[in-house]
């Protein structure tokens, strides 16, 4: 099916000559070359200049297996559905990489990732301190293959992390959380203010990290599903289908279609509760609770939905390799489904209820402003990104599930302002409830799934989906007995945390909690 | 304001009678799963399917010790679709929060035959105590102090201590009309100054340990901690590694522990009204 879609990486791949030649290997969804550490940055500037977006970075130890680490970069461009990743050695006595942080922002976070798991330097990085071990750990590398997931770690001594300081006569300083007032995720916030406007934004994260990048390689990969849903509870099926896709992906297993489509309509039922969950809180930042109240009585609508065809009402343990792991019945599905119509019903209703506020519009509008350039710059993606003009969606540039027979329309502004920001959501959730009907209609009773053969070691494969947050990539290497050897996660949140601190600027104090929820970032899903 | 008052009456009452009523639950709704003890004659392939470890077994000297921790099991239904005797039942039941954490555990224990397979039962365990028969729901069982300061009106600190953030999904689905914790004079508070009881969730990370525990401390007496969820119980899917501590236990101490993962926000309810004392604690099924 994909086969007449444009193949852009194979032109800009033989135009470079042989500085990109060294293909690892090929196939309908993503190219690997092997390049020399040293080169990647202008490889990376090559690519770019391109059209090419990069995507990730990421790294592996295999000093068992071949006395090396590796490095990955992971490049898409919008003409090829296809992904490219490029690979860098890096021998056993070299113990950095360069860092490309400076040209590419977007990378920052990524790099300093690796530093902190795998105890290779990222050189030339502008602000190389920590940023997932917190500054009292000690001195450890918790993704090296030689650390053990069951280390006990001494209570934590060392010095805590020193914020920027606040100066300046009638500049003051507003520490928040980890725990907040709210009913969400911890994280750290330092606000420097001067009277109501917000100076800048500091921000700690990683409070919730639970070693899942380091569990997944204790599980077999039938069971690391579970894991997966458990990366952001509020994205499981989106994680999860991420995860089985890379696995499919290393097992050669063609997913049977009407699985496809009921991952399909699952998926965007979870966009949909989310998104409606989010419109509700955007409205109740500024004071319009009683939209809420309809919007949070309209997502358990859905939830109840989903329990009803799942079992779940946040769809766990539904996906599985190779299907889904439940069969349906065709009619108790469309007559599940059929609540939806007075679902978008009521949903008009309510955003014509949020229009209709002038006072409501007046709080979203120029409010928590990220331009398109801050956007492009720092990698944003998602809801937030196509706020900012970012036309980027992978269901529909790297179609998975059954998402390459539907049309998909992507909404996209250019004012990058809280309003866009929930704008997107709302037009999401109106496409969502198209595609949800489209792929329902040609919907057959199964198979469900098929069975999975035993997965061929030292295999690797990338998954990815668009969760309703946003690109959502999943880099999984097999090793033997079925097991994981290392599983890179990277939810959108992680890309998208440095948006707020841009947004954020320039604002009042009081508009710091909308503004974030316009974001609405999986803590989670970053910290891991 | 016509048209949003309007939308309000043509919306009418949608709040459910939970607890005073029985819920309307999907007849789809994957609750705990149910082991037939007495007549189980394998429980190897359930054992090896349950993810988590929740239900496993260990055979020593010719005999079968099968133990299920509910407090560890994330209600995946694997157990139920790999095990082909009828031995395990997906139930739909969720009111499943106790006091003692040890009383989500059911320990039975089988003479083994030659091939593998369970013979007769030789004991049944419900925590720490043998099981001889079976009651529905224990005494209500409540501390005068807190019933007497908090039984009525109640104020909730949520901490996440490291979450997936699926515990907040339905958490935060309390407050909607629909569940509407208010209307049992219950409510979510900013600060744990102004809390009565912490709902903990998450298998206490690191860096989250000493948050818990100043929030703990920041509480004023009495005060009640509920631990939500597979994780909060006994660190889950995650378990206990270098990043976590692997049960809200281990840093604070616990009322009442909610298993769940997520609990519905049923669940959730029916733990909070058992740290208070309004309703009484159900015994697991067997």
């Amino acid at each position: 099916m994909m086969d007449n879609r444009p193949r852009r990486l194979d032109e800009i791949l033989s135009a470079c000559g042989s500085a990109l030649s060294r293909k690892l290997t090929s196939s309908a969804a993503e190219i690997y070359v092997d390049l020399p550490a040293a080169n990647a940055p202008a490889a990376s500037a090559y690519l770019r200049s391109a059209g090419c977006r990069h995507v990730a970075v990421f790294a592996e130890d295999r000093v068992a297996e071949d006395s090396h680490d590796y490095i990955y970069y992971v490049f898409e461009h919008p003409d090829d559905c296809r992904y490219l990743v490029l690979r860098a050695a890096i021998d056993l006595d070299d113990t950095a990489f360069p860092s490309m942080a400076a040209e590419v922002p977007a990378l920052n976070w990524q790099e300093r990732e690796i530093q902190d798991w795998f105890g290779l330097e990222a050189l030339g990085h502008p602000n190389p301190r920590r940023v997932a071990l917190h500054d009292n750990w000690p001195d450890v590398h918790p993704l090296r293959k030689d650390f053990s997931i069951d280390t006990v770690l001494p209570p934590f001594e060392g010095e805590q992390h020193v914020y920027r300081p606040t100066l300046g006569e009638g500049v003051f300083q507003i520490p928040v959380g980890p725990v907040h007032a709210g009913i969400i995720e911890p994280g750290h916030f330092s606000f420097a203010v001067a009277g109501e406007p917000i100076l800048y934004l500091q921000l700690r994260m990683f409070y919730v990290h639970k070693g899942i990048e380091k569990r997944f390689e204790q599980l077999t990969a039938d069971r690391a599903v579970f894991l997966a849903e458990s990366v952001s509870g509020d994205s499981s099926f989106s994680h999860g289908t991420a995860f089985c896709q890379a696995l499919e992906r290393i097992g050669g297993v063609e997913v049977p279609e009407p699985a496809h489509r009921m991952r399909t309509i699952l998926l965007e039922l979870e966009r949909i509760y989310n998104h409606v969950a989010d419109i509700g809180a955007i409205v109740t930042d500024v004071g319009f609770v009683i939209a809420n109240a309809h919007a949070s009585r309209l997502r358990e609508e859905i939830l109840r939905i989903n329990e009803e065809l799942t079992g779940s009402r946040l769809l766990r343990s539904v996906v599985c390799p190779g299907g889904v792991r439940r069969p349906w019945d065709r009619d108790h599905v469309s007559n599940t489904l059929a609540a939806l119509t007075p679902f978008e019903r009521e949903f008009n209703e309510l955003v014509d209820m949020i229009q209709s506020s002038d006072s409501t519009r007046d709080r979203l509008e120029r409010t928590g402003i990220l331009n398109p350039d801050q956007a492009r710059d720092l990698g944003i993606i998602g809801v937030a990104g196509r706020a900012s003009g970012h036309d980027r969606d992978v269901r529909r540039d790297h179609p998975y599930a059954a998402y390459d027979s539907l049309e998909i329309q992507v909404p996209v502004y250019q004012e990058g302002d809280v309003l866009r920001r929930m704008q997107v959501r709302i037009d999401e959730v109106r496409e969502s409830l198209q595609l949800i009907r489209a792929a329902e209609s040609g919907l057959a009773s199964g198979p469900h799934r098929v069975s999975m053969p035993p997965l061929p070691a030292d295999q690797y494969a990338l998954g990815s989906v668009e969760g309703w947050r946003g690109e959502i990539l999943y880099w999984v290497r097999t090793a033997a007995n079925n097991r994981i050897a290392r599983c890179r996660v990277k939810d959108p949140s992680l890309n998208n945390w440095p948006a707020v601190v841009e947004a954020v600027q320039g604002n009042i104090v009081p508009d710091f909690p909308v503004i974030n929820k316009s974001f609405s970032l999986s803590y989670s899903g970053t910290d891991r | 304001m016509f048209r949003i008052l309007k939308k309000t009456f043509d919306t009418g009452l949608v709040t459910i009678d939970y607890p005073d009523a029985p819920p309307r639950l999907s007849e789809n709704f994957r609750g705990a799963p149910r082991f037939h003890l007495a007549n189980w004659h394998d429980a190897r392939p359930a054992a090896e399917a349950c993810p988590t470890g929740a239900l496993s077994i260990r055979d020593y000297g010719g005999i079968r010790e099968v133990t299920m921790d509910y407090g560890l099991c994330i209600f995946c239904g694997e157990c139920g679709a790999a095990d082909q005797s009828g031995a395990v039942q997906m139930t739909r039941e969720f009111e499943l929060a106790v006091r003692d954490k040890a009383n989500l555990v059911l320990t039975a224990q089988y003479d083994v035959s030659f091939d593998g397979t369970q013979q007769h039962l030789r004991q049944l365990h419900r925590g720490l105590q043998p099981v001889e028969q079976d009651t529905a729901a224990l005494e209500l069982k409540v501390h005068q102090a807190i019933h007497q300061t908090l039984g009525r009106s109640l104020a909730i600190r949520e901490v996440d201590a490291g979450s997936c953030n699926g515990c907040e999904v339905e958490i935060v689905a309390l407050n909607n009309p629909v569940y509407d914790l208010e209307r049992l004079g219950i409510h979510f508070v900013a600060s744990p100054r102004h809390a009565d009881m912490l709902l903990v969730t998450g298998p206490v990370t690191r860096n989250m340990e000493l948050a818990l525990l100043k929030t703990y401390r920041a509480t004023p007496e009495p005060k009640v901690v509920v631990a939500v969820g597979a994780c909060g119980i006994s660190g889950g899917i995650f378990g206990r590694n270098y990043a976590t501590v692997g049960a809200v236990d281990q840093v604070v101490p616990v009322d009442v522990f909610i298993p769940g993962c997520p609990p519905r926000p049923h669940a959730l309810l029916h733990g909070i009204l058992l740290a208070l004392g309004r309703i009484a604690e159900k015994q697991l099924p067997l």
